[in-house]
């Protein structure tokens, strides 16, 4: 995609076990399921995104960490923090929508879901924040052929 | 300047190209329709803009379209006789998309609102037959601190009120003291009242009707609410202050996009949501309306 990675050297961290929840109940269609949403089922969804320019997990690169999502079931809520791997990182807004699309994809559609950058961790915050939080804007994105090849790429690997 | 002309001129060689019928086709973008006995054929479509199309409004008269886009413009055209529209004006201004376009009850003056944060109100120049903005209300103004969604004026069009992201609802004011006037005899707006604590999420719709003076709400928290103007502001600002009257929590079963009160009927009020319903309330229970 890139010619210069945007972050050559990132860091690697493990990949964290998942063997404290072997059978993720299904949330496509059975929404009456009493089970409730927690962070780390939430977690469980993300974490296996494909980062858009390295060959590693958002979760190997320590962009999405359990401990950086709040879930308030009975309010419907979900918030996601995530932190780009570097202050300037311009796929920080394409990380974010791979976040959104696969958060819209796995819960029922009563969530409200909150997707910003960690407090402090990129240079255009406040921008990136909008954008993403603009149900109008993360629409018009998705239509954009380009970006959705993009995103598809990177959630491939979470939706195996 | 120079690139507002011409980006106006290439509107307009574009715009003609693009006026022609689609009969029985898929209804292209930002199109005309007119109702010709019983069923509504496209009659004309306005090309130009360079993204999104994401308001139209007339005008009173009836002989003006405004339309604004995510590409931060605001396009003036001007009805021809034979279904023709004429661009008569690209304003630019905004800097970034711009979400909603509405015009004055009576009066010729546009306001705008966009993802800047900003509303803009936009007058024809009387001497160069221009449109321009006339006034920008930010929040240097105690406007808005995020995107601004929409705009809706009262029966009068002395006030208007606007919804943000930033969870408020304003209150603004124009009178007609010929000392400010800021185009087509309007005064400049100021901000009267700022209406908070009451929306938990994104506000995307507001309406005034003009039948009883309610301010009607629509908010990506599920509900709509009603607001009315207090009767006896506190008498140490002397400025207007509203309440809530009514809350319909869960009015949706997910975000609520538009409310729009009925022009004659005061108990009516109308919803748009992502659940895909469309919604008609009655309000009931105030007596004195």
């Amino acid at each position: 995609m890139a010619v210069e990675l945007i972050n050559p050297n990132p860091v690697i961290h493990e990949r964290k076990s998942k063997a404290h929840r072997l059978d993720l109940p299904s949330v496509h269609g059975d929404e009456d399921a009493a089970e409730e949403f927690d962070a780390t089922e939430i977690f469980d969804h993300i974490r296996d995104i494909t980062d858009p320019e390295h060959p590693y997990s958002l979760e190997q690169l320590n962009v999405v960490s359990e401990e950086a999502i709040m879930v308030d079931d009975k309010g419907s809520k979900v918030g996601i923090k995530f932190t780009p791997t570097v202050q300037h990182c311009s796929m920080a807004t394409l990380i974010g929508l791979c976040i959104r699309v696969k958060l819209l994809r796995s819960l029922p559609p009563r969530f409200k879901v909150d997707i910003n950058v960690a407090p402090g961790s990129h240079a255009s915050e406040a921008a990136v924040n909008k954008q993403l939080n603009d149900k109008e804007r993360v629409a018009a994105a998705l239509e954009n052929p380009h970006l959705v090849d993009m995103v598809e790429k990177c959630l491939a690997s979470s939706e195996q | 300047r120079q690139d507002r002309e011409s980006v106006g001129q290439r509107s307009r060689a574009r715009h003609q190209m693009g006026l022609q019928g689609h009969p029985g086709g898929v209804a292209p973008p930002d199109s005309i329709w007119e109702q010709t006995g019983g069923e509504f054929e496209c009659v004309a479509s306005l090309e130009g803009h360079e993204n999104e199309v994401k308001s139209v409004a007339w005008n009173a008269g009836g002989n003006l379209l405004a339309t604004c886009s995510r590409d931060k413009s605001v396009w003036i055209w001007e009805a021809q006789p034979g279904n023709e529209y004429e661009c008569v004006s690209v304003l630019q201004g905004h800097s970034q998309d711009v979400k909603m376009v509405r015009w004055h009850p009576t009066r010729d003056l546009l306001v705008s609102a966009s993802y800047d944060d900003t509303i803009k109100v936009w007058a024809e120049d009387g001497d160069e037959d221009d449109w321009r903005c006339v006034q920008t209300l930010s929040s240097a103004a105690q406007g808005h601190t995020s995107t601004v969604w929409g705009v809706a004026f009262d029966s009068t069009g002395d006030r208007m009120v606007s919804c943000s992201d930033d969870l408020t609802l304003k209150v603004w004011d124009t009178h007609t003291d010929p000392t400010t006037s800021m185009g087509a005899g309007a005064g400049a707006w100021k901000h009267v009242s700022t209406i908070s604590g009451y929306h938990e999420r994104t506000i995307f719709s507001v309406d005034w009707s003009r039948m009883n003076g309610l301010i009607a709400s629509a908010s990506g928290d599920d509900a709509i609410r009603i607001f009315a103007d207090d009767e006896e502001p506190p008498s140490t600002t002397g400025q207007p202050t509203f309440s809530q009257v009514a809350k319909k929590e869960k009015a949706h079963s997910t975000d609520v996009n538009c409310v729009r009160w009925h022009p004659t009927d005061p108990r009516l009020l109308a919803s748009a949501s992502d659940d895909m319903c469309v919604k008609i309330w009655e309000l009931r229970g105030r007596s004195e309306s």
